[in-house]
Order: C-alpha cells, then sequence, then structure tokens
C-alpha cells in the first residue's frame, strides 16, 4: 500500500504535521488488552455499583427503574439499526426513517401537539431548546420557571441563557401553609400571574413537577396565554397516558426526558429528549424531523425534513445547532410503546397511580414520617422525615434498600425531604418492606438525635 | 432508460423492497403484547387519586399489535437500512469503523445498564472510576489536562465550549461578541456561535486548503472570542501554520476551540493540546468506537487547559486520596463556583462513556496510535487508487496534497464532461451495495465527494470501492442517464424532498380509528 501511495515509510505520510507539533512518544496509555481482560476489568468495576438488580430502588427524580422489555434489546442490537449514520442517504435509510416517523406520530399522541420532532440528546436540553424556539417566536428574553421544574432543566436553562442572553425568574410552589389556589405542593398561581410581563417569551412548567404533583396546566397556563408567552411543559411521558395531554392545556410545546420509554438506566444516559410544538412553529423546530413522500415511481417513502431549519445548510441561521436524533434511544422508546399498546399504556399508568397512592399512605402513617406535600401524585410522592435522611438513606441501604432521592440535595427547604418513586418493578411486598425498614431507621435515629440533644 | 441501462450489479445488497406500512397500520383492536403485573394493592377510581379534570378523556392511539408482529415489523423495516455492518461506508467526517461488540457486553452488565444516576457517589464508586479514567485518557489523548464529559454530542461540546470561552472573558472583565471560523468548518460551528450569542466571522482559505494567514491577522483583534477550527480540517488536510495562527489568536486575546471531528486522524502522533487549543471537544461515536445508531447516541466530551478549568461544567467527576492510606475514593464535585453550571441532566452519556473506555482499554496506547495511522494509510491508499484512471480525470482531489484520514474529491469534471452530477454517482454507488461518501461539503469545493474510508477496512474493500467509482464513470461515458436515474435497486428510489418540505407529513394518520 505505501508503494502505490509513493512513500517508504507510515511516518512518511505524517510530514504534513510540523515536526514541533509530532508527539514523538508512545501516549501514557496502559498496553491493549485481549477481551477477555477487558470484559474482567469492566465487569470488576461494574460490581462495585449499587444497582437497581443489586437493591430494591425507589430512587426516580427524572429517570426511572421501569422493565425494559426483551423484545427492546432485541430490535436496538440488529446491527441495521445499531450501525447507520444519519440518513443522509434515504433511498437506503428507510427503516430508521420510518422508526423516526413512527415515534413522531406516539410522541405527538402522548402529548396531544401535532408537531414532534425525531428526538433530541435528553431531557434538561430539551427544555433549554424550548427556551431558544420561544425567545425566536416572540423576541423577548424572560424566562419564568415553576420551582417545580427538575433543577437540572432549570439549570440548564440559566446556563444556555447566557448564550441566549434571557433571564431565568423562579416561581414558587405553594406551601402546606399559604392560602392560595392551588394545593400544596404545586406551582403557585397567583405568583406566576404577578411574574408574568409582557417581556416573559415563555413559562415553563413540569408535569407532574419534581416533588411528584400532578399540576393544574390548564390553570396556569392561561396566566400565560394572556399575555403572549409561550406555555412549555416538562413531561413524564410514562404520566402522559394517564394525565390530560399538555397539548389540550394550552401548552404551546411539550418536552421531556424520554428515558422511562424504554431506556435503560444507564447512570443516566444514553436516553432521549422529545420535543412536540404546535403547527405554528414547525419551521422553528430543533433537530431532525422525518416526513413522508413519494419516490419517482410513486412509492411511499420518507425523508429528513425541512432541513433547511438545520445547521447543515443554514449554518449560523439555524434553529438549532444540534445534529444528533438519538434514534436509537427513541427506537427503543417506539418499540416499548408498541408493546405496552394502546391499554397496556394506559394499564400501567393505573398501576403506577395505585401503587403510589398505597405506598404513600403506608409511609405517611409510620411514626416519623410525614407527607410534604398533599397534592395528587401520579408516580412519584414526597415525605419529610423526622430524622437526618442521609443517615436513613444509608441504614435504608445496609438492608438493601435504595429508600428514594434526598431533596435537600437540590432544595435546601426540604431539610429531611425524601423523594420516592415507584415502577411497576416494585412491588407491593417491596413497598411493605420499604415502610418496615423505613420505619425501624427512622424510629432509631430519631431517638439518637434526641438522645444526642439531650446529652 | 430501464431496458438498457444495466441497473442491477454483482455484489449490491438486496433490500426489503415491500411497500412501506407502519406499525400503526398494523394494529388491530384488543391486540396486545405486553401482560403487566397485577397492582396488587386495593383497586380504587383513578378519579378518587387524581381529579378528573387532569385526567385524560382518551387513551393515546398507539398501536395494537402481537408480539410476534411487532418483531416481524421491525424487522421488515431495519432490511430497509444499510448500515456499517453490511457494507462499506466512507462517510466524510463521520469516522465510521467498526463497533467492537465487547463494547456492548460490557455496557450492557446490570451494574451499569441498571446503575440510577442519583445513587449516592458512594455506591456508584465502579461508574465514577470508569468516568474518571476515560478522563485521564482523553486528557493525554488531547494533550490537555482537564477533561469534562458531560456534553451528549460534538455540537454540544461546541457549546460548551463557547460558553466556557464567554465565562473565560467576563471573568476577566472582558466582553468579546465575535467568533472566527473557517469557511471549510462543519454547519455545527456557525450555528454554535449564534446559540451562544456571538457573532460569525468567517476566514478564508488558501490554496494549500488552510487557513489564509492574511486574513487571520486583518480579523483577529480584540473583539475576537475565539477560533474555531478543525485540523486536519474537513478538506482532509492538516494545517502547517497550526503554530502560527495559535499565535495570532492568542496575541488577540482570544482562546482556539478545536472540532474534535477529526481525531481519529492524528492519535498518538500529534495533540491539540501541542499545537495550542485550548478547549477540545472529543465525539466518541467517532473516533471512539460508540455505534451511531442512525443518529444517535454520541457524546462529546470536552479537554480544556489550566485557564479553562475553573469554568468547566458542574459536576465534575473527582478522585480524592484515601485517608490514612486507604483506597482513593470518585466522586461528584459540585463547588465549582466559576462553573458555567449544567448542559444536560445527570452525568452524561455514561453508557457511551463505558463502550469508549472499554475501545481504549482493548487498544491501548500502541493500537490507537496504529488505529490512526492506518486510517491515514488507508485513506492516502484510496486517494492514489481514485488518481488513477477514469476517476483521476472526472473526479479529481480537490487539493492535491497529502491528506490525512480522509480527502474531498471535486465532481466539477464529471459534472461538465459527462453531464454527471456527484448526487448521480453518489445515487449510483447505492446500487453497487456501498454508502456513498459526504456530499456537497465542504462547501468550498464544487461538487465535493469527502472519502473517509477508516482504520477497519481492508485493501480489499478499497479496491472494490475504486472499482466501483471507475464503472459509474465508464457506464456515465457511455450513458450518463444510468447515473441520473440510480439508485433502482434500493427499497424506494429517489424521494421527492421538495414535496416533503412544501407539505410536512410528520406523523401518521392511516390506521387511526
Amino acid at each position: 500500500m505505501l508503494a502505490a501511495i509513493g512513500v517508504a515509510s507510515i511516518d512518511e505520510l505524517f510530514e504534513e504535521i510540523p515536526e514541533a507539533l509530532r508527539l514523538g512518544r508512545p501516549l501514557e496509555l496502559p498496553d491493549g488488552k485481549p477481551e477477555t481482560e477487558v470484559y474482567d476489568r469492566l465487569s470488576a468495576l461494574a460490581s462495585r455499583n449499587s444497582h437497581a438488580e443489586a437493591e430494591t430502588s425507589f430512587l426516580g427524580a427524572g429517570m426511572y427503574d421501569h422493565y425494559v422489555p426483551a423484545l427492546v434489546d432485541a430490535i436496538t442490537s440488529r446491527s441495521e439499526f445499531l450501525t447507520p449514520y444519519t440518513p443522509y442517504q434515504p433511498e437506503i435509510s428507510q427503516g430508521g426513517l420510518q422508526v423516526m416517523f413512527e415515534f413522531q406520530t406516539a410522541m405527538s399522541e402522548l402529548t396531544g401537539l401535532p408537531v414532534s420532532n425525531a428526538a433530541l440528546y435528553e431531557g434538561p436540553s430539551a427544555v433549554a431548546s424550548a427556551a431558544y424556539l420561544a425567545i425566536g417566536a416572540t423576541g423577548r428574553r424572560k424566562l419564568l420557571a415553576s420551582r417545580g421544574v427538575h433543577p437540572h432543566s432549570r439549570e440548564s436553562l440559566v446556563a444556555y441563557g447566557v448564550g441566549y442572553g434571557s433571564e431565568l425568574i423562579e416561581v414558587p410552589l405553594t406551601s402546606s401553609t399559604a392560602a392560595t389556589n392551588t394545593a400544596a405542593g404545586q406551582t403557585d398561581a397567583s405568583a406566576l400571574a404577578e411574574a408574568i410581563d409582557d417581556e416573559t417569551a415563555a413559562v415553563f412548567l413540569q408535569q407532574p413537577n419534581f416533588l411528584g404533583a400532578v399540576e393544574d396546566i390548564e390553570l396556569l397556563a392561561s396566566a400565560a396565554k394572556e399575555r403572549g408567552a409561550l406555555v412549555v411543559v416538562a413531561c413524564d411521558p410514562i404520566a402522559l397516558s394517564i394525565l390530560k395531554p399538555p397539548g389540550e392545556c394550552g401548552a404551546d410545546i411539550a418536552v421531556g426526558e424520554g428515558q422511562p420509554l424504554g431506556n435503560r438506566l444507564d447512570y443516566g444516559g444514553p436516553s432521549f429528549g422529545f420535543f412536540c410544538a404546535s403547527q405554528e412553529h414547525i419551521r422553528r423546530m430543533p433537530g431532525r424531523i422525518a416526513g413522508e413522500t413519494t419516490d419517482v415511481d410513486g412509492r411511499r417513502g420518507f425523508v429528513l425534513t425541512l432541513q433547511t431549519r438545520e445547521q447543515h445548510i443554514r449554518r449560523e441561521k439555524a434553529t438549532h445547532n444540534i445534529c444528533t436524533a438519538q434514534a436509537l434511544n427513541a427506537l427503543a422508546g417506539m418499540v416499548h410503546l408498541a408493546w405496552l399498546g394502546k391499554r397496556g399504556f394506559v394499564e400501567l399508568g393505573e398501576l403506577l397511580v395505585r401503587r403510589s397512592a398505597y405506598a404513600r399512605e403506608r409511609l405517611a402513617a409510620l411514626d416519623g414520617v410525614e407527607l410534604l406535600h398533599e397534592a395528587p401524585v401520579m408516580r412519584e410522592f414526597a415525605v419529610a422525615l423526622d430524622a437526618p435522611v442521609t443517615d436513613v438513606l444509608d441504614r435504608c441501604a445496609a438492608e438493601g434498600i435504595g429508600a428514594g432521592y434526598p431533596l435537600a440535595r437540590e432544595y435546601p427547604e426540604y431539610e429531611n425531604g425524601l423523594l420516592v418513586a415507584i415502577t411497576e418493578r416494585r412491588s407491593r411486598q417491596d413497598i411493605d418492606r420499604l415502610a418496615d425498614v423505613l420505619a425501624g431507621a427512622v424510629a432509631d435515629l430519631r431517638g439518637a438525635r434526641v438522645a444526642e440533644g439531650v446529652a | 432508460m430501464m431496458e438498457r441501462a444495466p441497473t442491477t450489479v454483482d455484489g449490491g445488497t438486496p433490500m426489503q423492497r415491500d411497500s412501506a406500512t407502519t406499525i400503526y397500520e398494523r394494529s388491530v383492536e384488543d391486540r396486545r403484547a405486553a401482560t403487566l403485573p397485577e397492582a396488587g394493592v386495593p383497586e380504587r377510581p383513578l378519579d378518587e387519586v387524581i381529579p378528573k379534570r387532569l385526567l385524560r378523556q382518551r387513551p393515546a392511539e398507539l398501536p395494537e399489535v402481537s408480539e410476534p408482529e411487532i418483531v416481524r415489523h421491525y424487522n421488515r423495516i431495519s432490511r430497509r437500512n444499510f448500515d456499517l455492518d453490511t457494507g462499506f461506508y466512507p462517510l466524510g467526517s463521520c469516522t465510521m469503523k467498526h463497533n467492537p461488540r465487547l463494547n456492548e457486553r460490557v455496557a450492557a452488565l446490570p451494574g451499569h445498564a441498571r446503575l440510577h444516576p442519583a445513587q449516592e457517589p458512594k455506591r456508584a464508586q465502579g461508574a465514577l472510576e470508569v468516568m474518571w479514567l476515560l478522563q485521564q485518557s482523553l486528557a493525554e489523548i488531547c494533550g490537555l489536562p482537564h477533561v469534562s464529559l458531560q456534553p451528549s454530542a460534538g455540537s454540544h461540546g461546541e457549546l460548551a465550549g463557547l460558553l466556557l470561552t464567554r465565562a473565560y472573558h467576563a471573568d476577566r472583565g472582558e466582553t468579546r461578541t465575535k467568533v472566527l471560523t473557517p469557511d471549510t468548518a462543519h454547519g455545527t460551528n456557525p450555528a454554535t456561535v449564534t446559540m451562544a450569542g456571538f457573532e460569525v466571522v468567517k476566514l478564508e482559505t488558501n490554496e494549500r486548503g488552510g487557513i489564509e494567514l492574511d486574513d487571520l491577522r486583518a480579523k483577529a483583534d480584540d473583539e475576537t472570542a475565539c477560533l474555531m477550527l478543525t485540523n486536519p480540517n474537513t478538506l482532509g488536510l492538516f494545517d502547517e501554520n497550526i503554530s502560527e495562527i495559535a499565535k495570532i489568536v492568542h496575541d488577540a486575546g482570544g482562546t482556539l476551540y478545536y472540532d474534535g471531528a477529526n481525531l481519529n486522524a492524528i492519535m498518538g502522533r500529534s495533540r491539540p493540546g501541542d499545537m495550542g487549543f485550548d478547549i477540545v471537544h472529543v465525539n466518541l461515536h467517532k473516533s471512539f468506537s460508540q455505534p451511531h445508531g442512525g443518529g444517535g447516541p454520541g457524546a462529546g466530551p470536552i479537554a480544556v487547559s489550566d485557564r479553562i478549568e475553573p469554568y468547566l461544567p458542574r459536576p465534575q467527576v473527582v478522585r480524592r486520596e484515601g485517608r490514612n492510606g486507604g483506597e482513593p475514593q470518585f466522586d461528584l464535585d459540585f463547588e465549582r463556583p466559576k462553573s458555567i453550571g449544567r448542559l444536560r441532566g445527570f452525568q452524561g452519556n455514561f453508557g457511551v462513556f463505558v463502550r469508549s473506555y472499554a475501545y481504549i482499554l482493548s487498544l491501548g496506547g500502541d493500537g490507537l496510535q496504529e488505529a490512526s495511522e492506518t486510517a491515514v494509510l488507508n485513506a492516502n491508499y484510496l486517494l492514489a487508487r481514485l488518481g488513477e484512471g477514469r476517476a483521476g480525470r472526472y473526479t479529481p482531489v480537490a487539493f492535491d496534497r497529502r491528506c490525512m484520514h480522509e480527502f474531498v474529491l471535486s465532481g466539477a469534471p464529471a459534472k461538465k464532461e459527462l453531464g454527471v452530477q456527484t448526487l448521480d454517482i453518489a445515487k449510483r454507488l447505492l446500487d453497487y451495495g456501498m454508502h456513498p461518501p459526504t456530499v456537497y461539503f465542504p462547501l468550498l469545493v464544487d461538487e465535493a465527494l469527502m472519502v473517509e474510508p477508516t482504520e477497519t477496512e481492508t485493501r480489499e474493500t478499497l479496491d472494490a470501492f475504486a472499482d466501483a467509482i471507475e464503472a459509474i464513470l465508464a457506464e456515465a461515458e457511455e450513458d450518463p442517464e444510468i447515473a441520473k436515474g440510480a439508485p433502482y435497486t434500493t427499497p424506494v428510489r429517489r424521494l421527492d424532498e421538495a414535496a416533503a418540505a412544501r407539505k410536512p407529513v410528520v406523523r401518521e394518520m392511516r390506521g387511526r380509528a
């Protein structure tokens, strides 16, 4: 091969690089290893993680331990889906393009909005991308976000907002003592109405919110609508099985973290973000969109469409810089939804509501455990412990229970708050065991604290 | 035309040619695949728990299909996709290298796949160690000491890079508004500049395919925040003036951003940090073998210099020495007061990190270097092969230099002399069972064909590609209509993209109740 090129050595090929910039030494990395050793090394590292098969986990906070059907693995591991690039050559990418089209249809059904893209990176960055659309559509730069919006989404809004030149104003949640028109734990509607003005580009809400409370989106959206601001709702897609879709509540944009649909936890990624909007925003959408058309023989086919929005055509005038569609993760979501089907999806939602209601009552009945809010919940709820939450969590972990998410990590106002998530993998027996272990831990640690205080 | 054209080709991949039917059209009322567990708790009406006005009035229209039908449906449509495991995929700038299956296996271990991202760091030590080790490896490969794994893709890394640049200047009390990008840049570069609130200033390309230094000198000033550059650039050429470029930008007070899309050319041979770059993004789905998945997932970690480090996204994975000679502990560091904050949820695309770290472990430092060397060897060999015969005449190389891992041909002579455009050549390649190169990019090359063979292809495959191009051009000499009507053997033929954009149909309405 060197002879065909007309060089004597590999080194000669790298003479294009000025000598001073050649590394001239081997990389300081270990030598390559055979497959068996790489497997053993990573397997040993993996075994040091306390995962959802090693403990009974009630962690949620935006990602959930749902059952991923075996079917999803079988389909997503097919070379034809796993190894192609973005479908730039539609004639040989009809499989991937059709999956995008089916996925868009499903997300549109879930959110009640007519236009979906073929997915973004993940949830919080999708929220921040909605702000970019809203600023472009309204020419305004003020953003309002409920404190019930996932902290990672609010932080992303702030970080991206430095580039957008936008400011973020937080709308509080109602506390249990405040006399307002919404229940405790939900977004404070009167504070929202007060904060919104003619400079507001968008109002960001989350359904259910970070504390698990189901929001009255219709009520909150109406205030925004009056002032010409867009309403963006970040949704848990599983909750859309039974909750009124945001498109029917006045939302202009629905986004969210797609992980609960067919994607494993993977310590946070990869998953997908979804992005749906009303028809008027279709030409401002970020990301890939598949559309239907016909070929020269009149046969039905699919293409990436409205590409003049995108970076590879429009460059600095693009609606977003994204190229990724998380196509494989969106496929996993689509297969999961097809597996659940129209009825199974609703049944899953109902199952979560019932088990969550049961778990919430079980925990609230324990000594030293109170509900943090009494708003309706779907699959996750918050309690306040009368004991140091991190110690309680350690105690539970020692018993093989991941009791939930300590709210103080992101919400200092809920010092010993615990967020508990339920999936179809957490049986009644699991919930009963959580209640028993939690009761014991709280009782012990509460006692310890009192004793310490006395001493 | 169809009668005389020898439209099928030996070795072309027969793909599934049924008419397209979506899963919604296969839906039949009351069919299902899933059986859910019993709730096992007291039944109660939904609206007793959640007020009725907050509930859906009708279920979402999802398909109603049995499991065997779902499997059959997706298997059938999968065979309407061309993929890297089936054939040559020399898509320039995309680095379509083989995806080792070991990486899928280790990513799927329950300790990785079922680890919750909010797990306490002390109960996720293995995961944090993988992240830390990957950070260390990327730092060494890039020649920059600090790495954040958070960005989810190259474009996300670019946005992070420009926000870091903004934070860096702001911290020094400076407001700089302009970002320089060459006219050969990936489209993501200018799009990112706008998203990050800067203004694009375009730089010209010189006759050797590099940055025009006089143009750079004229445009780099105290308003310049950053220069974004790919090196080797999108022409596959190493800009030998890089040290001078870095000096001009640094003297003007700007930062230098490296688009790592082409890192696969130089691993173990040269390092962006040593070239003077302050910020680099790495596409783990290119150089580090994460499968592309039909357009995602990927990951776009960034490596930065000391002066940029304080602004890195939050949280950062850190290693703390063990107390009293104990084991070192890995942790997530949120105490970063100057950080640009967060650009996504949780810790990034961890599954991608596992695959990429497994790849780095498998190859080792020497293997990574060999990968780049072979990538450059393969590209130069293919370039030499395509310099012969009809390809050399009708699709000559755009800049006649030794290339790195990819090269750009110009189909302008083919268009002029044969009446066959680059698009036609690309479409005809589909009948030969090969994915075409990237076409019509970079923009400054007329009728561009950007070819990146990667290191995992054999000489026989490269020869077959060169032979296919030769055959297509020979056909075109005889009858240009063959290429202009191509493809013939694919699931569908050329599609009406204009109609799709004019009246967008972006969701299925068939099969609805």
